[in-house]
């Protein structure tokens, strides 16, 4: 018994702890007096370090790096917090196709006030997703994920295949790849990964949403997009093509052990790549896309911007902060050098990206190929309801992919196209 | 294994003494019960024995060598796991061990004083606050993880400590146990006499009552301590700043890094192994009041 009655008092004592260090927070952001305090919702790999440059520097504003779960999670929690009317942070590591929704949403505050002049540092597409194509700024872009094929030049050597330039030489490399090692692959079908996709897609020249006046349009079910699912699709009912999804210990280890030749991917894949196939460094390379016609084009896998949420007390300092990250040539060399991305600042990018990663050693042109992929991306819109679209995909695609047929990948973008249309005008917005 | 291939040897024997089924369990082991829980202990232990394994892996043997051939990292991956991002896996654990620790103890408190009022005092509206309570048994927190958002919301205190500690300290099913044990195991004899005596119902409680519900309280500090430890959606929805995260949710955004970062699978697989050494240590220690309270828990009720 006197036991317990310790423990209560421990109990007690580690209460008031609890209470004062909740209390010494509160004070923190209320600021009255002493510096403005942000916090900042992020998921990319040493960001805090990049802020404690500006940390150092900036007595007055001080940032904190939030760490969270990459993508769709963070964006869920914001939304969250923006519906219960506390919560969330100052910042928010917003990824392109999540601002609509984040904006229809509003979670997202305008802050073309103190951010105006950014225009000519980014490239046109990236510049549109972020102001949603008007006169409103809701987000300072941060990196861009061009699109690119990676592969495996010792293996291709080893069969005397060439690298693929167009989509037609790619089934073709495919299929002689297969034929003659029935282990190996020269890509795999995701249906887990809607972004990718999505990027193909859009180097068809989909794009997938469109605004007409206050109607929004939803072409997911056209032509470019069609023509892409029944290619991958062909590829995967002949069996030259994998069918598992990435991103999962067995494609990994496929990675490692030569099983896939091939990864069509973005330019962030040297990161992904050291982390899971460390071994296999150096033996590498990057190449643009195969193309559909004699136009060079690309889609886009990821990337992100800073937005501030509408919930900041502290907007005009937050926009300060978010513009001192994105096009600060100190903060962009930081950005590349310790969180490994690709900068969305294209003057910024051309400075900090002189050597290639470690990982390409064997590569010294990497950011020059690089640099030309990302002059050709397609432009692009996102509309309010991607994460509809993305669960939509992820749904119909991992049946057709396990049904193995082209006509089931021709109907699962059929699918995606009601599923989409339906949820808009579910939630009230004008369809055409 | 040795078990599994004498099995069919030994199995007729069980099978014909049908009448002395009583006198054969507390002679002769019965072999087919025994096979039977290897093969449960086996399913069990397997999936602990792969995360030892693979926690002695590196990156690239983690996906290319034989699934339980162990190597020689496990030191590297700790060290590598304590450097990330200045050792926070540490301050997760530290939090966790908070959340559980304060968090079991307050609940087991309550649920004492809730249980002991509920067995030993009558008062109006007794029977309906414990069937609101029974009910409550049967709502899954998981539900109410959502709604407690909100209200948290409204006063300020989502992403605080609080948000986490306060909804754990209410646990209906405690509070239940506690009631039986308070029936089973406090003669009201005994608490009449504390009465005449002169002394006050809460120390008749504190002095009296609780040392007699010992057993039983420690099974429901258990219970709470393993519920919380290993609670995800709360504070997964509760918290924002990842200095407050408890191990369960930290390690989950090691997995969910983006698409365009590699997850950190020898980290996690080396953090879910450490982070279940401090639930091993505390069952072995606390195993003794877990056992006497089972068997006394049997006999009474």
């Amino acid at each position: 018994m006197r036991k317990l009655l310790r423990a209560g008092t421990v109990a007690v004592l580690a209460t008031t702890a609890l209470i004062t260090s909740g209390c010494s927070t509160d004070a923190g952001s209320g600021g009255g007096s002493g510096p403005v305090e942000l916090t900042y919702w992020a998921w990319a790999p040493n960001l805090e370090k990049v802020v404690d440059i500006w940390n150092e520097k900036n007595p007055d504003i001080q940032v904190t790096v939030n760490k969270q779960d990459g993508g769709d999670p963070a964006v869920t929690k914001l939304l969250t917090a923006i519906k219960a009317g506390s919560g969330a942070p100052d910042l928010m590591q917003a990824e392109y196709q999540k601002i609509p929704t984040l904006v229809s949403a509003d979670a997202l505050a305008d802050i073309s006030d103190g951010a105006a002049d950014l225009e000519n540092h980014f490239a046109e597409g990236v510049w549109s997703s972020v102001t949603l194509g008007g006169d409103a700024l809701y987000a300072v872009p941060q990196d861009t994920g061009p699109m690119m094929f990676y592969y495996r030049e010792d293996i291709l050597n080893q069969f005397g295949l060439s690298v693929p330039t167009t989509w037609e030489e790619y089934a073709d490399v495919a299929r002689k790849l297969h034929a003659a090692d029935p282990t190996k692959y020269l890509g795999t079908f995701s249906a887990n990964d809607a972004g990718w996709f999505t990027g193909l897609a859009q180097q068809a020249g989909a794009s997938w949403w469109s605004i007409d006046g206050d109607a929004w349009g939803v072409e997911i079910e056209g032509d470019a997009t069609t023509t892409v699912a029944d290619y991958w699709g062909g590829l995967v009912e002949e069996g030259v093509i994998d069918n598992k999804p990435m991103y999962t210990p067995e494609w990994n280890s496929a990675l490692n052990d030569g099983g896939q030749v091939g990864w069509l991917s973005a330019v962030w894949a040297p990161g992904v790549l050291a982390g899971n196939a460390a071994d296999t460094a150096g033996l590498w390379k990057a190449a643009p896309m195969p193309q559909w016609g004699s136009e060079q084009a690309t889609g886009n896998w990821g990337g992100s911007s800073t937005g501030v949420t509408t919930q900041s007390e502290h907007k005009e300092e937050a926009t300060e902060f978010a513009t001192w990250l994105n096009t600060d040539p100190e903060a962009i060399e930081a950005l590349v050098k310790t969180a490994n991305i690709y900068p969305a600042d294209q003057a910024g990018a051309d400075e900090a990206l002189t050597e290639p990663p470690a990982f390409f050693s064997n590569q010294p042109d990497f950011y020059e190929v690089a640099a030309g992929v990302a002059d050709t991306v397609s432009p692009f819109t996102y509309g309010p309801n991607v994460n509809v679209a993305f669960s939509a995909y992820n749904d119909e695609f991992a049946k057709a992919a396990e049904a193995r047929t082209r006509t089931a990948f021709t109907d699962a973008v059929a699918a995606m196209q009601d599923i989409t249309v339906a949820d808009l005008k579910k939630s009230g917005f004008t369809v055409k | 294994m040795t078990a599994t291939a004498t099995a069919p040897v030994d199995l007729p024997r069980v099978a014909e003494p049908r009448p002395g089924k009583s006198r054969g369990d507390r002679g002769k082991p019965n072999w087919i019960a025994t096979v039977i829980l290897l093969l449960g202990a086996l399913y069990c232990l397997l999936p602990v024995f792969w995360v030892l394994t693979a926690s002695t892996k590196d990156g690239s043997e983690l996906f290319s060598t034989f699934t339980f051939a162990p190597s020689s990292h496990l030191w590297d991956n700790i060290v590598e796991l304590t450097a990330y991002r200045d050792g926070v896996f540490w301050r997760w654990m530290l939090n966790t061990a908070l959340y559980a620790g304060v968090g079991a103890l307050l609940s087991t408190y309550v649920s004492a004083l809730s249980g002991y009022v509920l067995a030993k005092f009558t008062f109006p509206g007794k029977s309906t606050v414990f069937s609101v309570l029974l009910m409550g048994v049967l709502v899954p927190g998981v539900i109410l993880a959502i709604p407690q958002y909100f209200l948290f919301a409204q006063f300020g205190l989502t992403n605080t400590y609080w948000s986490v500690l306060l909804p754990q300290i209410i646990s209906p099913y405690g509070i239940y146990l506690a009631r039986i044990y308070a029936a089973a195991s406090v003669p009201t004899d005994v608490i009449e006499a504390a009465r005449t005596e002169g002394a006050g119902e809460m120390r008749i409680f504190s002095t009296i009552a609780t040392s007699m519900m010992l057993p039983g309280l420690v099974t429901i500090f258990l219970f709470q301590f393993v519920a919380i430890w290993n609670n995800f959606l709360l504070p997964y929805i509760m918290l924002g700043d990842d200095g407050l995260f408890p191990i369960t949710v930290g390690l989950n955004g090691l997995l969910n890094q983006g698409a365009t970062v590699p997850a950190l699978y020898t980290l996690v697989i080396t953090g879910a192994l450490l982070s279940v050494l401090p639930l091993i240590a505390m069952f072995l220690l606390l195993q003794r009041f877990w056992r006497v309270d089972l068997a006394a828990g049997a006999v009474k009720a």
